[in-house]
């Protein structure tokens, strides 16, 4: 009995430390990718961006915190206080939680499960649920109608990035992320899969809500949609939660197709989970790119393109992948 | 053992928990949040049997999806808070009836139940060496492939069939072809700017 204890809590302890070691370092890029983000934007429109604030405006996002932790947290008169502080916390949890699934190296993962792409999937569809309960528990017009459109977008994207998801997995023949990226050693699946890898990302450009598909908080029309009505920690939850799910959206882009942890033209001289953030790094740069360079999309136009353009071409892809590999013999598992 | 033990004990009860909540909670929003909570510990109970693909679907395709619409459907329509007991007493006895026949098949099934005798054997019939996706991947696409498509097929029909039935063509209404407002003369010129000198 004593021994079994003790072997539970060995084991407990060395997934704490992991679990503690991600999710500082996933805090600390947050913070960070609020810095690279204002920097890029300000380099798009020919500004320098925050450069007061320490050596080169490193401390910026320090400040900013700070700055959000010392306002007080209101919760308005005919909300539902109880649900108006879940929703944040709820964003905030499921942003963190779909990186338990995530390899970072070879064997450097905190739980290595068989369905790891399907808890991913799971974990993202689950994300909309922060906004829509924000959106009804503020009591407020601009919030619900926020609320409205992020839940019709995300569950029309969902659909197409479950294609792309087959189509991956088709390729890799195993449901384990790990797997998935050591199918990849070969070949990245950037390469044959390029069209899907590009409805993937654009898709999750959609699912995180970030421009140019940020109808749900679109200021011009919404003030700020879904979070109007947060102030404080609970609107800096909301900005970390989006912050971390397109961190999280750029890590499934590199481990689905851009060889997750693999070094490239076997430059193994950097250790594997530097090249992974290298990676996320360079897909990041395509959130912000295209938040600089892009007028956001009507309504209609966004329903367009989900339904009409990329849940079809995706199944044909689909189809077409799956064909090739069965004509050609070349099923992973041995078909 | 003990942590699956107590963790099937908290999956149940919360699971149980919150079901009880979904038929008595005055705030239809609430029920929603509640069903979806029941959810998420029955794909719990899912992973204790070793069951990770049915569960990682369960939350997918109810949390994920169908649970997202119920609660969409059930903020537009704005449901005031119900009056509940008036309901209850009237629907009291066909409840009861229900309950009556699902408890007598509970009891019909848990008579013809064989024990394991406690060895611990797994309850569900896959072999040790492949992952239970796999297995259900053989059975459904493999051994029972022509009734699987069968259902897609009929689900198709249904899907089409309602949107044929609900599809209003309204010619009033003002549509954005975008192929030709793509291929339209362009009004505006663009133009090359050398960086830092402005147009």
């Amino acid at each position: 009995m004593a021994d079994l204890l003790a072997t539970y809590i060995g084991h407990f302890g060395v997934m704490f430390v992991g679990i503690l070691c991600v999710v500082v370092v996933l805090l600390l890029s947050m913070a960070y990718l609020t810095y690279y983000e204002r920097k890029v934007l300000a380099a798009a429109m020919l500004r320098k961006g925050p450069n007061v604030t320490g050596p080169f405006g490193l401390l910026q996002p320090m400040a900013d915190g700070l700055k959000l932790f010392l306002k007080e947290t209101i919760v308005p008169t005919g909300s539902n206080p109880v649900l108006f502080l879940l929703a944040p916390v709820l964003t905030f949890g499921l942003a963190l939680v779909g990186w338990s699934v995530i390899p970072f190296g070879p064997g450097l993962v905190i739980s290595n499960i068989n369905v790891g792409v399907l808890y991913l999937f799971a974990i993202s569809s689950l994300g909309v649920y922060g906004i829509i309960i924000a959106g009804w528990a503020s009591n407020s017009r601009y919030a619900f109608l926020g609320a409205m459109r992020s839940a019709a977008q995300m569950v029309s994207y969902e659909v197409s990035i479950g294609f792309v998801i087959v189509t991956v997995l088709l390729c890799a023949g195993s449901l384990n992320l790990s797997k998935v990226v050591e199918a990849q050693s070969h070949l990245w699946f950037c390469i044959p899969l390029f069209p899907m890898m590009i409805v993937f990302f654009v898709s999750g450009l959609a699912e995180t809500n970030r421009a140019p598909f940020d109808l749900v908080e679109s200021e011009s029309e919404l003030v700020a949609g879904y979070f109007v009505e947060y102030s404080a920690m609970a609107f800096a939850l909301f900005y970390l939660g989006e912050y971390m799910n397109m961190i999280l959206v750029s890590g499934m882009t590199t481990v689905l197709f851009l060889g997750g942890w693999l070094a490239p033209f076997g430059l193994t001289f950097l250790p594997a989970p530097i090249w992974f953030g290298l990676k996320i790094f360079v897909v990041l740069f395509g959130f912000l790119w295209a938040r600089a360079t892009l007028p956001r999309f009507r309504y209609d136009q966004l329903m367009r393109l989900g339904w009409k353009i990329f849940l079809p071409f995706s199944i044909v892809y689909m189809v077409a992948v799956a064909g090739f590999l069965v004509a050609t013999g070349n099923l992973p598992n041995g078909g | 053992m003990i942590i699956a033990s107590l963790l099937f004990y908290l999956f149940a009860a919360v699971c149980i928990g919150s079901a009880v909540v979904v038929v008595t909670a005055r705030n239809p929003i609430h029920s929603v949040l509640f069903l979806i909570l029941a959810f998420f510990n029955a794909a719990g109970l899912f992973v204790l049997l070793g069951a990770e693909f049915l569960a990682m679907i369960l939350v997918i395709v109810y949390v994920g999806a169908v649970a997202v619409l119920f609660l969409f459907v059930v903020m537009m329509l704005d449901v005031e808070a119900l009056a509940i007991p008036d309901t209850l007493k009237r629907n009291a006895a066909v409840g009861a009836g229900i309950g009556f026949v699902l408890v007598a098949e509970l009891v019909l099934v848990a008579s013809g139940w064989v024990s394991g005798g406690g060895t611990g054997a797994s309850v569900l019939a896959i072999p040790g060496d492949v992952t239970n996706t796999q297995a259900l991947g053989a059975l459904i696409y493999t051994h029972y492939i022509y009734p699987f498509q069968g259902c897609g097929l009929v689900l198709l029909v249904a899907m089409i069939g309602a949107i044929v039935l609900t599809l209003r063509r309204r010619p009033d209404t003002k549509r954005q072809d975008v192929s030709t407002q793509v291929a339209k003369p362009r009004g505006v010129r663009l133009v090359k700017v050398p960086t830092g000198s402005g147009v």
